[in-house]
């Protein structure tokens, strides 16, 4: 990896945390990091942000499990994995070995299961923290997504925060197919999240002309990519707006340098790359490189200025 | 490498892992020609030439940064050698039209080679090669190694009509029989592939094949039958083709006789021709690793 000298301190945090740089992968868009390693220096990322992890191994749902949209992509895949001790086993200790930060994503149908997985991963070496994916359906409340119900969100929220290693910040993943983001920011916040993690994808459908029939197996599926990006930057926009304190890992459609600045200004103090990686294996690196050079070109002596600057008020240059 | 002792009755090993690690980078287009339906490109990209194996593919980016598609389009090595690594594009939906339509002295970002090669064929075997369609590129590279490493080689080449056969020249230069089929009867013996396969098999230690998933199938099951190991390359539509998407999966038997989802651009695009369960492709079988998680059980 060539870290392009700008001057700009890079540095920023996960929760209370310190991170090398502000650029992580996105869960479920890089695996459990090995196959990024011929492109990408994984210890010079900001974290691995890891595939959504259950306490059972999960096969995932039938092909086809994508569909090509303008600017983005519908998946399906169904959270296919090894479960949690496939996970302690192989893929966390591979990352430690590298020296690489792991964000561990966990998910689960039932408040009890995130709270057994934030238990399995306390203290375990290379975790840096969890991000809660709460886009699940909850089992209990007729497989309604948990992201969707402020209620639900903070039960997990608040199970996770409690039995989660003190050490490791835990960190809410939203979903953006809520009616106000704000309030389910603001509950999970309450419940003691240390952060946001958004957005999750939004929820599409593609029909095949031929077939006359929803392309994906599961008939819907999450849209990501740069078609999604003004969705994602409007959540953390709103969302900074109303919480300036809490820190957000911004995400959606991220693709160079520029779209992470945008996140930077509206509040993130750190951001995902997702399917980007998908069209370009190296991207996460070319994008640290590209925005500490906006960054610079703009100015700002370290990122942490330029979070939020979007929001400084009218006839305020700096 | 292959033996008729493999678990639960399966007469092929899991393709080995390729021996390098991909690289990404943005190589010139040095050839471009019209081959019936298709375009063979010959890019300059001498680290993926050094490094490519039989069976083994590329995934380009299509478009240039501002694309609006996204996704990487997964195609079959035809050949490698001298510093330049050539593909047969078969134009249908826009990315690969757009990848047809490149130009000598135009560049493209293309990551190679992915994907596990051929296995090797057992000692003094005669080999024989299925292709169809635009798949048959991808047996070229391998008829020639098998050659040189004293094998004989038997091929066939279909297509639904003689404007999509393709490398039945290069197939000819290096295999005896080449047979040649086409659904319509436009070129070669009507038909499927199986019409000639059928006939071929006999004697033959190991088969290989790459084209459409029927094909494949119909192949794969030809040869297992008679207890013949086959290697099938599957063209199953990949996102990123580096193993981090979970897309490409197909349910495939391993080693241990249990069934998984396995991703066709890192565990494959190779697969044995027995452990592919073709029936069960789209669907999610019980026994399937980590079905009973998604609440499918045994019936
Ligand atoms: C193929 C695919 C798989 C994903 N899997 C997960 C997952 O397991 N857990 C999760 O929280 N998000 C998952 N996501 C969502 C991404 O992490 C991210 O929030 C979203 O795609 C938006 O970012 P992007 O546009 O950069 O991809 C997945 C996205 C894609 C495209
Ligand atoms: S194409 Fe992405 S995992 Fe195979």
């Amino acid at each position: 990896m060539t870290v392009v000298e700008t001057g700009v301190d890079m540095r920023t945090a996960l929760g209370a945390v310190e991170i090398p740089g502000p650029v992580l992968t996105a869960s479920g868009c890089s695996a459990f990091g090995q196959e990024l390693e011929p492109f990408v220096d994984l210890t010079a990322l900001g974290a691995v942000v890891t595939k959504s992890v259950q306490l059972r191994p999960r096969s995932g749902r039938p092909t086809p499990r994508m569909a090509e949209t303008p600017s983005g992509m519908l998946n399906s895949i169904g959270l296919q994995g090894p479960g949690i001790d496939g996970l302690l086993a192989e893929d966390l200790p591979w990352l430690a070995e590298r020296g690489a930060r792991a964000f561990v994503s966990i998910a689960g149908t039932r408040v009890e299961d995130f709270a057994e997985l934030a238990e399995r991963l306390r203290g375990v070496p290379g975790v840096l923290g969890l991000e809660v994916n709460i886009s699940c359906p909850n089992v209990e409340s007729r497989g309604e997504v948990f992201a969707c119900d402020p209620v639900a969100a903070s039960d997990v929220l608040s199970a996770v925060r409690a039995a989660a290693d003190p050490a490791q910040p835990v960190y809410a993943k939203l979903s953006p197919d809520v009616t106000d983001i704000v309030s389910v920011a603001r509950a999970v916040r309450d419940a003691g999240a240390d952060g946001l993690s958004m957005i999750n994808t939004l929820l599409g459908l593609v029909i095949d002309p031929d077939t006359m029939r929803p392309v994906l197996g599961g008939v819907t599926g999450g849209l990501s990519g740069p078609a999604i990006r003004p969705v994602a930057l409007r959540c953390v926009w709103q969302v900074h707006a109303a919480m300036p304190e809490v820190p957000i890992l911004g995400m959606g459609g991220i693709r160079n340098g520029l779209d992470a600045l945008q996140f930077v200004l509206a509040g993130a103090s750190a951001v995902s790359v997702g399917t980007a990686v998908f069209n370009d294996p190296s991207a996460p690196v070319r994008i640290h490189d590209e925005l500490a050079a906006v960054l610079a070109a703009r100015g700002f002596a370290s990122l942490s200025d330029a979070v939020g600057h979007a929001h400084r008020p009218a006839g305020v240059e700096r | 490498m292959t033996g008729r002792n493999g678990h639960a009755g399966h007469v092929t090993e899991p393709a080995p892992k390729p021996a390098h690690p991909p690289v990404q980078r943005e190589v010139e287009v040095v050839g471009r020609r019209p081959v019936n339906a298709y375009v063979e490109l010959s890019l300059a990209a001498p680290e993926i030439a050094e490094r490519a194996e039989p069976g083994q593919f590329l995934a380009f980016a299509i478009g240039g940064e501002t694309s609006a598609l996204l996704l990487r389009r997964s195609i079959a090595i035809a050949g490698a050698g001298d510093g330049v690594v050539s593909v047969v594009v078969a134009p249908h939906g826009p990315g690969s039209t757009w990848l047809a339509g490149l130009r000598v002295g135009e560049r493209v970002d293309v990551v190679g080679p992915l994907g596990r090669p051929f296995p090797a064929a057992p000692a003094g075997a005669r080999a024989l090669l299925v292709g169809g369609g635009y798949g048959a590129a991808a047996l070229v590279g391998l008829a020639a190694r098998l050659r040189s490493q004293g094998h004989e080689v038997a091929a066939v080449a279909g297509a639904a009509s003689a404007d999509r056969l393709c490398s039945v020249a290069e197939l000819s230069a290096l295999a005896a029989p080449v047979e040649v089929t086409t659904d319509d009867g436009s070129a070669g013996r009507t038909g499927r592939v199986t019409v000639a396969v059928d006939e071929l098999l006999t004697g033959v230690g190991v088969v290989y094949a790459c084209g459409p998933m029927a094909m494949l199938r119909a192949v794969a099951d030809a040869a297992t039958a008679l207890g013949i190991p086959s290697y099938v390359a599957v063209e199953e539509s990949m996102a990123c083709g580096i193993g981090v998407c979970m897309t490409c999966v197909l349910p495939v038997v391993g080693e241990d006789g249990r069934t998984r989802f396995s991703r066709s651009c890192v565990e494959g695009p190779v697969f044995g021709g027995d452990r592919v369960r073709f029936d069960d492709v789209g669907k999610l079988p019980h026994d399937v690793v980590g079905a009973d998680a998604m609440g499918v059980v045994a019936p």
